[in-house]
């Protein structure tokens, strides 16, 4: 049903109409009544309808009628549910959960692992470490098994991996053959278990996979192996179903081994000499900035690497390699704070593949604040000087407490 | 001290004109051996002693080259295994993947686990070796470093990420000695089941648009930016504001 609020003129004509059969049904719900000990009770929801701006509104001169709101809850599509209560087999994916979230080339292996499942197997998704994903549903997957994991530790996932191997046997294992993991994964698995993988595989088609082979000048066509390894895009995401998503679990705990490879952690790297394109971390600056030793002292204590929109790299604030959008660097950043940027269209394309999206604006209707999952309506130059004591605080490890006691209440726009 | 190091080198193509050169990846292997060992670097290859672009390593500043000779679509990983088992080699650097033949970077994975040995991916940098205890940077997608601690002996790989190799000298290339030394082949089974051809351009991706009504259909091709989920905080302190992105940045793990 449209979404579209509308008068109801017959309505309103029935609610003034007391000859009318209808007439009862059409009267606005009662207001007041007395309750069992004697006490007038109110609906003080009830009071006032939806005008035909969508916004609420109280008549109180007494004419109101034909309040009877029409409409339907907004109608979220419920997909069928695909449910494989006996699996017949499995096709285990380790996804890379980049982020604690399901990337793109994830759901594409999910979108094979469907393919290859078929009606009578199971997708079973194993995830290492934490994750923060909620739509696993809507990716395809039937089984999930969670594995604990911490830092750099392929050996020890190795070993998870082999008892997942011994307990569900998945008829085909599938990776993705991408640099941040799945690739090396795949081949410490395979080599592991004496598997010989097909890897880069772009295609999967009547039990063969083409894969690309060399440095890209040759395909490698073979029939489809046990585990395979495959690129992004290899294959459409499942869009057309919701999967249970049971979670199951290992029935003998992972044997821990004696990690080999220590892990030191992260080190510092120059986000200055971070490549745009691929920076994980984006602090921008547009015309609202008025002082940019600020903002490059903000960009140092937050350890992000710095953009700027056009406007800024006009005014000559920034250099041109440092702009976003259409005509400069398409980021990827996961995560891009926005401050002082009202996104022009451009902008906003150069932008389209972050993940989250930060906007600091004194404007709270730009078109930046559309697209942001976090914005904050305040000046930039204020919300940055709190930004970096507030991130040397946290440093120091003198955290100050948190905002949850000041959440504010919901604004409702009642004229 | 000098740790025996072994650099694994194999012959590339050049992306474009498909030109046997010496492999990218192998190269940066090699002048990574160069700055750790210096002259006692021992570099190994296995195939065809007589391929000319071999000599491209050479070129390097390298006095000798030792080759384990093998016909094309030979297996590469028993007859290297069994040379650097008995070379008491200390440290194997390799490229992550070859660029001619099927080029799945499996050979380092292989010979580890048949080694024994840790391997460790896409090393930036070796920084120190110390009482047998190496320090290592590994290269991590958007330019991340890590650094990892790992006792010899040990296999590294490298990728783009390590120092660029350096140039090539024709005469030392030319003097260069290569040594080749006859062992046993053994047949790699992917040659007769795998088929090489040369590579299809991949289908680009269409946008479906699965809108059953002419109203979806409109709203699909005119859609704005989406979003409008997000949360907007009016009305808050700088303070307070700051608290919430930063709240988000830890969230993401961002800030560090």
């Amino acid at each position: 049903m449209s979404d579209i609020i509308r008068r109801d003129p017959r309505a309103e004509w029935i609610a003034r109409n007391r000859l009318h059969p209808l007439h009862a049904a059409m009267q606005p719900a009662q207001q007041s009544w007395m309750g069992p000990n004697g006490v007038m009770r109110k609906n003080v929801h009830g009071v006032g309808f939806i005008g035909p701006n969508g916004i609420k509104r109280i008549d109180r001169s007494g004419a109101q009628q034909g309040g009877v709101t029409k409409r339907a809850a907004s109608a979220t599509v419920q997909l069928p549910l695909h449910q494989v209560a006996a699996p017949a087999f499995f096709i285990a994916v380790v996804p890379d959960m980049v982020g604690g979230r399901l990337s793109s080339h994830d759901r594409d292996l999910l979108g094979l692992a469907r393919q290859l499942a078929g009606s009578d197997g199971a997708v079973l998704a194993v995830v290492f470490g934490e994750c923060k994903e909620t739509a696993f549903a809507t990716a395809g997957v039937d089984r999930l098994l969670l594995l604990d994991s911490q830092g750099y530790a392929p050996e020890q996932r190795v070993l998870g991996l082999r008892a997942v191997d011994n307990q569900f046997a998945p008829r085909h294992w599938l990776l993705p053959d991408s640099r941040t993991g799945g690739g090396e994964l795949g081949r410490r698995l395979a080599a592991s278990l004496g598997e010989r993988p097909a890897t880069r595989v772009w295609q999967v088609k009547d039990g063969a996979c083409i894969g690309r082979a060399g440095a890209g000048l040759q395909d490698m066509a073979q029939p489809l192996r046990r585990l395979i390894l495959a690129t992004a895009e290899c294959a459409e995401p499942v869009s057309e179903t919701r999967h249970e998503a049971l979670v199951v679990q290992l029935s003998t705990a992972v044997v821990p081994c004696l990690p080999r490879i220590e892990d030191l952690g992260a080190v510092e790297v120059d986000p200055a000499a971070v490549p745009m394109a691929e920076a994980e971390f984006i602090l921008s600056g547009g015309n609202g900035i008025k002082d940019w030793g600020l903002f490059h002292r903000a960009a140092a204590a937050l350890g992000a690497t710095e953009g700027a929109s056009r406007v800024a790299v006009d005014d000559g604030f920034m250099g041109r390699d440092r702009q976003v959008g259409a005509s400069g660097t398409w980021v990827t950043a996961r995560v891009y704070v926005a401050v002082g940027i009202s996104g022009a269209i451009q902008h906003l394309q150069g932008i389209g593949a972050c993940d989250k999206v930060v906007a600091i604006n004194l404007d709270p209707g730009c078109d930046m604040i559309k697209r942001a999952d976090l914005s904050v309506i305040g000046d930039g130059a204020a919300v940055l000087e709190a930004l970096i004591v507030a991130v040397d605080n946290w440093r120091q490890g003198t955290l100050t407490p948190a905002l949850s006691q000041r959440e504010r209440e919901p604004i409702v726009s009642v004229r | 001290m000098t740790i025996a190091t072994v650099a694994l080198v194999s012959i590339g193509a050049h992306p474009a004109s498909g030109r046997a050169r010496r492999a990218e990846q192998d190269a940066r292997a090699v002048e990574l051996g160069l700055e750790l060992a210096g002259e006692s670097l021992h570099v190994l290859h296995a195939g065809n002693p007589h391929e000319p672009a071999l000599r491209a390593y050479l070129g390097m500043g390298l006095d000798e080259l030792h080759v384990l000779e093998q016909p094309d679509g030979a297996d590469a990983v028993p007859v290297l295994r069994d040379y650097i088992r008995e070379a008491g080699v200390q440290l194997v650097l390799t490229g992550s993947q070859a660029e001619t033949g099927e080029g799945s970077g499996m050979l380092p994975y292989l010979l580890a686990e048949e080694l024994g040995w840790p391997l460790l991916v896409g090393v930036a940098q070796i920084e120190s070796i110390h009482n047998g205890v190496a320090q290592v940077l590994q290269a991590l997608p958007r330019g991340q470093r890590r650094r990892l601690q790992v006792r010899l002996p040990f296999l590294v790989t490298v990728d783009n990420a390590a120092p660029k190799a350096r140039q090539s000298a024709y005469g030392p290339a030319t003097r260069g000695l290569v040594n080749a030394e006859v062992v046993e082949i053994v047949t790699d089974e992917l040659s007769t089941t795998g088929v090489l051809q040369p590579a299809r351009p991949r289908p680009k991706r269409l946008k479906v648009i699965k809108a059953k009504s002419g109203a979806d259909r409109m709203k699909a091709a005119t859609a704005k930016a989406a979003g409008g989920s997000g949360q907007v905080h009016t009305g808050l302190s700088a303070q307070a504001g700051a608290e919430v992105i930063l709240k988000l940045l830890i969230e993401e793990g961002v800030v560090r």
